[in-house]
């Protein structure tokens, strides 16, 4: 259960809207986009958190609110039991420590012009940690710790391949000992068997370290290989959250179940034997959201009230501890 | 349903594509063997750089020359060999015959006419037709691809379709003459997963509607898994193994495929089992080492593995494996793990 020594980090009714300009656009009543609208999760201390859904649907800007890059449009973000959005600048510079990030890319998230040392040791420096001596030591020790050749210092990213670009990424995160890692598609441009080395190498990184991560991506396999829970979004709402073994095997949600069925397993017997879900139509523009729940245009399941209503996302105990869903027919099988 | 008695209606032999670079040759392609039948979906998977995309581009004829130079082979479709061919008749063949569906549709979508103009441009380069029969042709076209609201779609631009729906009006230019292969290079790679299942589904049952084949060229072996009948396996510009989409997955011969398999998590599975990666990167295509290509990565390598490339073999029935273990692993002397 849910218990406040337990959550590390607890997010509330966390909104953020981007204005656009009229006359920016073409459409002059063209008003916000919607990109988070009123999500609400916690991460518990040492778990690993997993958000996925499509493009567009407002992961990368959470994470961006999470880390403070971002002011939200309304809602509250608690770390340790504190709103830091309500933190002091002394706190903040704590904050900022305590919660480091991996990006998708590892060649644009890396300067070209420095030194692989040179980026390990920004934050060290940013921190003011330690002294030149002490800094390229504990460099050397975390290279180490991320599997790369610790006398690769002065190299260049440009002369490394792209998992071991994605380790220097990770070395970066770590050097300050962080207690959350927000993991927004950190293997998402990486080889299938690339990908294994850096998703091992982050697990048993989570174990040595104690470690809490927001693992975010859009790889729902990838995404249900490292998690503990898993929430997934649609257009800016959290529309399902559940262990992850539970919403594989009972998602309440029509897009989870859109979702995992759309997602072809590795196994040709068994795939040619599978009933697929194919759900219809785009993914909506954020610009102006379908009324009701927004997933109804494409929901097989939806009926009179769904374009009429919200709805909330609520727990539903018999399917699982913990497992919410935002469906006015949760669990509802859809035939096709 | 792919069996021997099947038409073969394209055989890549020996197939060699270089690019002569400042650095170096590139050996993008280094000996690519395969056929491809009728109404089969044959699928190629390897890491990045394995020489996927220029297998395609070859075959079309789309290599920028120089740098790159198609060194040696024989690309035999309708019994003619392509690259012997005269440009004339190559015209025929390429975006005709066969045609090809990018993974970025703004590769073969131009973004300044509206996609009416272009399907029936596409029509009318092959087809003696009038205007207004190719017209219709465009309009039925637009719902073979699940394209709805089509006379209103006729007049629309490529950036105003959502990326789904350009990845359909692409869809749409490349049956426009009822090719008989139909290549896709990652087509739904930058789609979201939703999306994806909507396309690959399409150019399926396009497949089955008209008896044509389709090489689909993908890193998921879900995909792989659910569309494919046959596979190739790449490894820096080669292939290394060739079989059943069912041998490759349930009865692996090579160590690449095996660590490749061993790589990706599955969503079925209960166990949280380590993902047993495969150590370290792909070699650079410039400098190969003088053995197997696989050989540095490679758990299994023994002496011989160092010393020369392995020949292929086929190992079982329509089994192709090119690795000096395979044997071992066909008779259970050597375990996979
Ligand atoms: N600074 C910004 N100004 C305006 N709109 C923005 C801004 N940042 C994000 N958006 C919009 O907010 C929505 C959510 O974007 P976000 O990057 O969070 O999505 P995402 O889920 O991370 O997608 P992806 O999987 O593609 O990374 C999108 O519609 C995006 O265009
Ligand atoms: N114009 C070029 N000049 C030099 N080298 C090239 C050129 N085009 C491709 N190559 C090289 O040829 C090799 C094979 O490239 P190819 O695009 O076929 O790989 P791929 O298997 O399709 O990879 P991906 O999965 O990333 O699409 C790569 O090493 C690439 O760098
Ligand atoms: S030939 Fe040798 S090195 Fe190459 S894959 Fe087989 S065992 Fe490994
Ligand atoms: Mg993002
Ligand atoms: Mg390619």
């Amino acid at each position: 259960m849910k218990s406040e020594d337990t959550v590390l980090l607890e997010v509330k009714n966390l909104k953020k809207y981007f204005y656009l300009r009229t006359g920016f656009f073409f459409n002059k009543t063209a008003g916000s986009i919607k990109a988070v609208d009123n999500i609400n999760f916690f991460i518990r201390r040492g778990e690993t958190f997993g958000l996925v859904g499509e493009s567009g649907c407002g992961k990368s800007t959470a994470a961006r609110l999470i880390l403070r890059l971002i002011q939200p449009t309304s809602g509250e973000i608690f770390y340790k039991g504190k709103n830091i959005l309500t933190l002091k600048r002394s706190q903040m510079f704590k904050y900022r420590k305590e919660i480091q990030i991996i990006f998708q890319d590892p060649y644009a998230s890396l300067s070209p012009r420095m030194t692989i040392g040179d980026i390990v040791s920004e934050p060290l420096e940013v921190h003011r940690i330690g002294d030149k001596n002490s800094r390229i030591k504990e460099i050397k020790h975390t290279l180490k710790i991320v599997g790369l050749n610790p006398e690769h210092v002065n190299r260049y990213p440009h002369e490394f391949s792209g998992g071991q670009r994605q380790r220097v990424g990770i070395a970066r995160a770590l050097i300050l000992q962080p207690e959350l890692i927000i993991c927004d598609e950190p293997v998402s441009a990486l080889d299938v068997s690339v990908q294994a080395q850096i998703l091992n190498l982050m697990i048993d990184l989570q174990k040595e370290f104690n470690l809490t991560y927001l693992f975010i991506a859009h790889d729902l396999s990838v995404v249900k290989y490292v998690s503990n829970r898993i929430g997934v979004m649609y257009l800016g709402k959290i529309v399902e959250v559940a262990p992850a073994e539970d919403l594989y095997k009972k998602p309440l949600h029509p897009y989870t179940m859109g979702l995992l069925s759309a997602i072809p397993i590795p196994d040709p017997d068994l795939e040619k034997q599978r009933q697929r879900i194919i759900l219809p139509g785009d993914v909506p523009s954020p610009i102006n959201p379908p009324s009701g729940c927004r997933f109804h245009p494409r929901c097989p399941n939806a009926q009179d009230i769904c374009s009429k209503q919200e709805p909330e996302l609520k727990n539903y105990p018999e399917n699982g501890n913990n497992h919410f869903a935002a469906c006015f027919f949760a669990g509802k099988p859809i035939n096709n | 349903m792919a069996n021997n008695l099947q038409e073969k209606i394209l055989e890549v032999k020996n197939l060699k594509t270089y690019f002569h670079t400042d650095a170096g040759v590139v050996k993008a392609v280094d000996g690519v063997n395969f056929d491809l039948k009728r109404g089969e979906t044959l699928g190629i998977v390897g890491e990045t750089g394995s020489g996927k995309s220029i297998t395609a581009l070859t075959i079309l004829g789309l290599i920028p020359i120089p740098p790159g130079k198609v060194e040696s082979g024989e690309i035999i479709f309708e019994g003619q060999d392509l690259l012997k061919c005269k440009i004339s008749n190559l015209k025929h063949f390429r975006g005709n015959r066969i045609s090809m569906i990018f993974q970025d549709p703004m590769t073969s979508l131009n973004p300044v006419f509206n996609i009416g103009n272009q399907l029936i441009e596409a029509i009318q380069a092959h087809q003696n037709l009038s205007k207004k029969q190719s017209y219709d042709k465009a309009l039925e076209l637009l719902d073979m691809v699940g394209i709805s609201d089509r006379k209103k779609r006729m007049k629309s631009y490529p950036h105003e379709f959502s990326g789904g729906m350009r990845q359909r009006a692409m869809i749409a230019m490349a049956i426009a003459n009822s090719p008989s292969i139909l290549i896709a290079d990652e087509p739904t790679t930058a789609l979201d997963v939703t999306i994806q299942a909507q396309i690959l589904e399409l150019i399926d049952g396009l497949k089955k509607k008209t008896n044509s084949s389709v090489i689909l060229i993908t890193h998921d072996l879900g995909v792989i898994a659910k569309y494919a009948e046959r596979v190739m396996v790449m490894y820096a510009g080669k292939p290394v193994e060739f079989a059943s989409v069912n041998d490759i997955f349930y009865r692996p011969l090579h160590p690449y495929n095996l660590g490749l398999i061993g790589s990706v998590s599955k969503l079925n599975e209960e166990k949280k089992e380590r993902l047993k990666p495969i150590k370290g990167t792909p070699p650079s295509l410039i400098d190969l080492p003088k053995g197997c290509t696989f050989a540095l990565r490679c758990k299994f390598a023994i002496k011989p593995c160092w010393d020369s490339f392995p020949p292929t073999i086929e190992e079982e029935q329509n089994h192709f494996v090119a690795c000096f273990r395979a044997k071992e692993f066909l008779n259970g002397s050597l375990k996979r793990e």
